[in-house]
């Protein structure tokens, strides 16, 4: 394990907002090639610490250790020029675009060619996006625009342009949230594929347990802020503490979840 | 009523605009351009005055023996959309020469157009000295008495006046800096005596009257300058009275006499300000009776300070194509230099050194009459008399 | 000390109208979201309404009376306007109902001449309110205490309005989220209906109580719009109190202002809404707008470079174009230049709202810039025409570059106004600065030289660089920049996530598009012969955008199209009616209406049914597979 080396650490992270803790003090390591979890019921904070690590969120105090580099205070576009890739609770993407030039914006921008008035970005890297695409099963549908694609395609479409950039880590919020089940387990095995083949950490938060179990590595559960437990998923199964508030809260919302995501 | 007299005389330009083509040889055609959209309470006069004038040219007889054709041209307001008229008319109604314009600005890029495609340019309305003289140039003619002549005008009683603490309320452009800066100056000249104690300049068609005028009030000057006119002449005015401003102090003010500016103050028109103007109901000579009677037989209205102008610029474009016998641009510039002819005011003439005519303005105080705003008192001033030397304003020109 | 105080309370009374019609504005785009460019038409409506009525009924019920009954009538006017025009344009794309509010407002300037005649109007002064009140020395009109009065009270009816009625809550409710109240079942249509009519009638209101103090005349709309509009920005877009305290804030300066910096009292305020929205991009009491909310599986067909075929056709249309002077006169190559340029012009501003998705309404600022820069390189350093035309439209990219700057780091309406303030700014420095940009009067003399004197040989210059620049923005569009611009307009999160710093690459855009604008003025100096300060003004900022929103704001060139119908249509109405506003307005009205994607975006839409009908079933049922 000690061979593997450490692309995220995270100490202390700290935010409160107007006298509530939001994140307290929270500590934990990612090593390459690692799928880990971030659980925990609504309002546990995960949000705020997703943030907090891809930049779009200022800690009050605490440390995060990003590939080498102390990344407190920096935004998002730089954090990701570290190797960050990232996908969104609520798909983000090009609706204007075609499901390649999508990708293609990312590789520009991986290439350094964002100010570039004169060439074509038709013939940008197009080898390079086609490969992404089949890479997640997309590449069928490379020249359909972008608006058009059914939910899980825009999902599978997001995790090709977060590797654009050749990312060492994978920030995922909320992989397969508003997707159905089948697909769900279908993108999260291919996430988790890609991120052994090539070595990635993955970062994701989830509140479908089933997909959580299956292919996290290990498991951090946050209650209120805070760190209550950390572990492999069968540790994490019979802590007594997470089965408490998972039966309490989590259970209702699983199925309320799974509602939505059947419509 | 009144509007379908406009319709008409549209239709009928349109119509002899269109049948022009067919009967080029025996007709003589005049482009003209007003601000007729943006500023239809000072153009329709205007319009009324020269549709006056085409009539009774073409009545008499046309210009040896061709029949008179005004093509007339809107330009929005906007010295970019005149000169597109001016290129429309020159280029494809080839009309003999260019007449009209309002605003300085507007007059000053038609008279520029005119110089640069060597076309004749008499400029009806347009005030600002630059036309004739910094900017002055051989095509370009002017009507109407300039910002200088108003003010001389306006000089020669304001300096008889005991007022020693002088404030000016100008709109903040160049009419009304230019306005200010000249009888500053002549004022100053006759009167060293004098000190300007404050200066107010209010955007153009924006003045926010009440502070203004709360701020002139503050100085305590003996006499006031305005140069305001229209929208916020009218504000000015009510503010003024409402706040006593107006009270025991001379105010003196440039245009405010013309019906255009007077009318619309009905029984709030202030009394006693000097101003220069056309009290129309006041004239007696027989010149300015026949034009009168003409006018309100023909439009059943009374006319504006813009019916003379109107009515003057097609009766001088109309003078001047008879005398030069020929639509040459430079022929005609050697008919008008010199040349001299009646208006409603009197005998007037183009002059030589300055193209500027010498049409001259009546200078009166307001008063109130039967709730409406009139002029009383009034004197002609002849345009002559209130000009630079000519070797002043041979300094003034560009050569040519 | 008295002075002061009166100077203030001044102020105070000009304040009250600022305020009626700026709350009546921030209502209805609070709701709505359409910014109102026909709110000064409705001022104006109601001073002129009200203006017939105090004439026609004497004594203080007459006037009182007129005055609310004007308020009323221009309301139901407002109302039949929201039903007929605004309510079939709801769904158009942002800003198309700027387009026709700005349609409704040049029809309404030429209308009230036409019903009321050309003349300034004098308005009753209010029954008990015809003095003025004695204060240690210095005399306060009546009838401004009744409006300091009233500002206040309205203001508090308002609150009661929106606080007590369930009706206000659901406005509240809009305001802050629409979707919310089209998922709480409440009629949206009524709801936006009587916003529009309560928003009219303040503004109406706002205007029949000006007749005591002001003439009534047919340009008061656009006297109050742009105050209005920088009130309402000031004080943050849909907030009441907002709107209130910056009436307050602008007529102070206002009053205040000529004390101390009598010749710029009008850049002073653009100037303080230039700082204010840098320091707070909200407004004062606004909130940030949530980003707007992409309707999902929104389907927009993906831009693509032109065909071979397409390229030929072009290069055909091009070549035709280009031959026009072996059959037309002067005057149509004269007006086929002022086209030209005006292609540029609005291809510019194309290419910042529709591949940047930012709506500048200050557009006009660096067109004019480049033809002043122009203007001092031939005049005032008499350098040739081709090193002025190269040279000139730099001060447009100096002036994007600075304005640019402090605008992108805005987004929406916001963005818009401070590029109009920006744009006012430069405006009021070229209009009020006689010694070096000759003022109103402007600069003269800016003739081509011999080479491109001839109205042929200036039209290919013009056709050209028209074409160049076209060519230009295009491949920029589709360059990898392109990419990053379209980027950021679609996604800010996204692009963010990949790396793309986007208020650089919307600044760069900004700098591309006011040079260009540029590149458009310093031809136009030339065509004229002249510089007016006009060509920095608000009218042509307008005209452009109506350029780019009549060709189709989602189309890539579409603008091309849009100014050659809309300059055409223009210069020939101009030379054929007095009426032309109202004509142009019509049109413009009804093209918004019958083409609510614009002339270019029609035809598209038109030709993407035609070609591929089967294609898209296929994907609509793939779409319900996966979806299952």
């Amino acid at each position: 394990m000690s061979m593997v080396p450490t692309l995220l650490s995270v100490e202390g992270l700290s935010k409160s907002y107007g006298g509530v803790h939001a994140v307290r003090s929270v500590s934990f390591e990612l090593r390459a090639g690692e799928i880990l979890a971030l659980i925990g019921p609504n309002g546990a904070g995960k949000s705020t610490c997703f943030d907090m690590l891809n930049g779009q969120n200022m800690p009050d105090s605490g440390r995060i250790n990003l590939l080498g580099e102390d990344t407190v205070g920096r935004k998002p576009r730089a954090i990701w020029r570290l190797g960050v890739g990232r996908t969104f609770q609520i798909t983000a993407t090009f609706p204007t675009m075609t499901v390649r030039e999508n990708v293609q914006v990312a590789l520009v921008s991986y290439g350094r060619q964002l100010f570039n008035l004169w060439g074509s970005t038709a013939s940008y890297a197009r080898e390079e996006a086609g490969r992404l695409l089949d890479l997640v099963g997309m590449g069928a549908y490379a020249g359909r625009p972008c608006g058009e694609l059914a939910y899980g395609d825009l999902k599978r479409l997001e995790l090709a342009i977060a590797l654009a950039n050749q990312p060492k880590l994978l920030l995922m919020d909320e992989p397969t949230a508003g997707m159905a089940p089948r697909e769900r387990i279908e993108l999260m095995r291919l996430t988790a594929r890609i991120a052994r083949e090539q070595s990635i950490g993955v970062l994701f938060t989830e509140h479908d347990m089933d997909v959580v179990f299956e292919h996290a590595d290990r498991i951090l559960v946050l209650n209120r802020g805070s760190l209550i437990a950390e572990g492999s998923p069968e540790q994490v199964r019979g802590n007594p503490q997470v089965r408490a508030i998972y039966l309490g809260e989590g259970l209702v919302y699983d199925a309320r979840h799974r509602e939505e995501a059947g419509t | 009523m009144r509007r379908r007299h406009v319709l008409g005389a549209g239709l009928a330009i349109a119509v002899a605009g269109m049948a022009g083509s067919a009967m080029a040889q025996s007709e003589i055609k005049i482009g003209e351009i007003n601000s007729y959209s943006l500023l239809p309470a000072f153009t329709e006069p205007y319009r009324k005055g020269w549709q006056l004038a085409v009539e009774e040219v073409n009545a008499a007889g046309g210009i040896n023996g061709k029949k008179l054709v005004v093509i007339s041209k809107d330009d929005g307001g906007k010295p970019a959309d005149a000169t597109t008229a001016a290129n429309e008319l020159v280029s494809s109604e080839n009309v003999a020469m260019l007449t009209g314009t309002f605003l300085s600005n507007i007059g000053l890029a038609v008279s520029d157009f005119a110089n640069q495609k060597k076309v004749f340019f008499l400029a009806a309305e347009p005030l600002t000295d630059a036309i004739t003289w910094s900017k002055g140039n051989r095509y370009t003619f002017r009507l109407r008495p300039s910002n200088y002549m108003q003010a001389a005008m306006l000089v020669e009683e304001a300096a008889k006046l005991p007022a020693k603490r002088w404030a000016t309320i100008a709109p903040n452009y160049e009419y009304g800096q230019s306005a200010v800066a000249v009888f500053k100056k002549l004022m100053s000249e006759k009167r060293p005596d004098i000190q300007w104690v404050d200066e107010q300049w209010p955007p153009q068609g924006k003045i926010d009257a009440g502070p203004v005028v709360q701020a002139v009030a503050a100085a305590n000057p003996e006499a006031i300058l305005n140069v305001t006119f229209g929208a916020d002449l009218v504000k000015l005015v009510r503010e003024g009275n409402t706040r006593g401003l107006f009270k025991s102090r001379a105010v003196v003010s440039f245009l405010t006499g013309e019906p255009e500016y007077l009318d619309p103050l009905k029984d709030e028109t202030p009394e006693g300000w000097i101003v220069t103007g056309y009290p129309w109901y006041d004239i007696k000579t027989p010149d300015h009776d026949k034009f009168l009677k003409a006018y309100q037989a023909k439009f059943n209205d009374y006319p504006r300070l813009g019916s003379i102008v109107g009515y003057q610029t097609i009766k001088a474009a109309a003078a001047i194509l008879t005398k030069a016998n020929s639509t040459d641009p430079e022929k005609l510039i050697a008919a008008t230099e010199g040349l001299t002819m009646p208006s409603p005011f009197g005998e007037i003439t183009f002059r030589k050194i300055d193209h500027q005519s010498t049409l001259g303005a009546y200078v009166g105080k307001t008063a109130l009459k039967d709730g409406k705003g009139v002029m009383v008192n009034s004197v002609y001033r002849k345009g002559a008399d209130y000009l630079p030397s000519d070797a002043e304003v041979a300094k003034l020109r560009p050569k040519d | 000390m008295a002075f002061y105080f009166v100077q203030f309370l001044t102020g105070l009374a000009s304040a009250a109208s600022l305020f009626l019609v700026a709350s009546g504005l921030s209502i209805i785009f609070g709701v709505t979201r359409i910014v109102n460019f026909a709110h000064g038409a409705f001022y104006m409506l109601g001073a002129y309404v009200a203006f017939t009525l105090t004439e026609r009924f004497s004594g203080a019920f007459g006037f009182w009376g007129g005055i609310v009954v004007a308020a009323l009538v221009v309301a139901v006017v407002g109302v039949l306007v929201e039903m007929v025009l605004l309510r079939r344009i709801y769904h158009a794309p942002e800003l198309f109902q700027l387009l026709a509010t700005f349609g409704l407002t040049l029809m309404v300037q030429d209308i009230v001449v036409l019903i009321w005649g050309p003349d300034d109007l004098l308005g009753r002064r209010a029954p008990g309110f015809k003095g003025a009140v004695d204060f240690f020395g210095q005399n306060i009109p009546s009838y401004d205490l009744f409006l300091i009065a009233l500002s206040p009270i309205v203001l508090g009816g308002l609150w009661l309005l929106f606080q007590r009625t369930r009706w206000g809550v659901l406005v509240r409710a809009a305001t802050q989220d629409r979707d919310m109240v089209a998922a709480l079942g409440v009629n949206q249509k009524w709801l936006f209906t009587s916003v529009f009519a309560l928003g009219v009638f303040l503004a109406a209101l706002g205007g029949a109580l000006q007749i005591p103090r002001d003439a009534v005349h047919h340009a008061l709309d656009l006297r109050i719009i742009v105050e209005v509009f920088v009130v309402v920005v000031i004080g943050g877009l849909g907030s009441i109190i907002g709107a209130f305290v910056a009436a307050v804030l602008v007529s102070e300066l206002n009053a205040f202002g000529i004390l101390i910096f009598p010749k710029i009292s009008i850049i002073l305020v653009f100037l303080v809404m230039a700082v204010v929205l840098i320091i707070r991009p909200w407004g004062l009491f606004g909130k940030p707008e949530a980003a707007a909310r992409r309707t999902p599986g929104l389907t927009v067909t993906p831009w693509r470079p032109l065909t071979s075929g397409e390229r030929w056709i072009l290069l055909g249309a091009l070549a035709l174009a280009a031959m026009l002077p072996l059959f037309a006169g002067n005057y149509a190559l004269t007006v086929g230049s002022e086209i030209a340029i005006f292609v540029i012009f609005a291809a510019s501003l194309h290419f910042l709202m529709s591949v940047g998705g930012l709506a500048s309404f200050g557009h006009a600022a660096y067109f004019g810039l480049g033809a002043y820069g122009v203007a001092f390189l031939a005049k005032a350093a008499g350098l040739p025409m081709i090193v002025s035309l190269l040279l000139g439209p730099l001060l447009g990219l100096l002036g994007a570059a600075v304005f640019g700057f402090f605008a992108v780091q805005l987004s929406g309406v916001y963005f818009a106004m401070l590029t109009l303030a920006f744009a006012q700014i430069v405006w009021s420095i070229a209009f009020q600065w006689v010694a070096v940009t000759g003022g109103d009067n402007g600069i003269l003399g800016v003739w081509p030289e011999k080479w491109a004197a001839s109205p042929s040989a200036f039209y290919w210059l013009s056709l050209g660089i028209a074409a160049l620049a076209v060519t230009v923005l295009r491949v920029i569009v589709f360059s990898p920049f392109g990419f990053a611009l379209r980027a950021t307009r679609d996604s800010p999160l996204r692009s963010e996530a990949i790396g793309i710093d986007g208020k650089r690459v919307q600044w760069t855009a900004f700098v591309i598009s006011g040079t260009v604008a540029g590149i458009g003025g310093a031809l136009f100096a030339y065509l004229k012969g002249s510089v007016f300060p006009d060509s920095l003004g608000i009218s042509l900022s307008v005209d452009a955008l109506v350029m780019v929103l009549l060709g189709g704001v989602e189309t890539v060139s579409g603008a091309v199209i849009g100014a050659i119908v809309f300059k055409a249509a223009n210069i020939w109405l101009v030379s054929q009616t007095d009426l032309s506003k109202l004509v142009l307005g019509g049109f413009i009205v009804l093209m918004v209406v019958a083409f609510p994607k614009g002339i270019v975006g029609t035809l598209e839409a038109i030709r993407n049914r035609w070609r591929s009908p089967e294609k898209k079933s296929a994907l609509a049922t793939s779409r319900i597979e996966t979806a299952e």
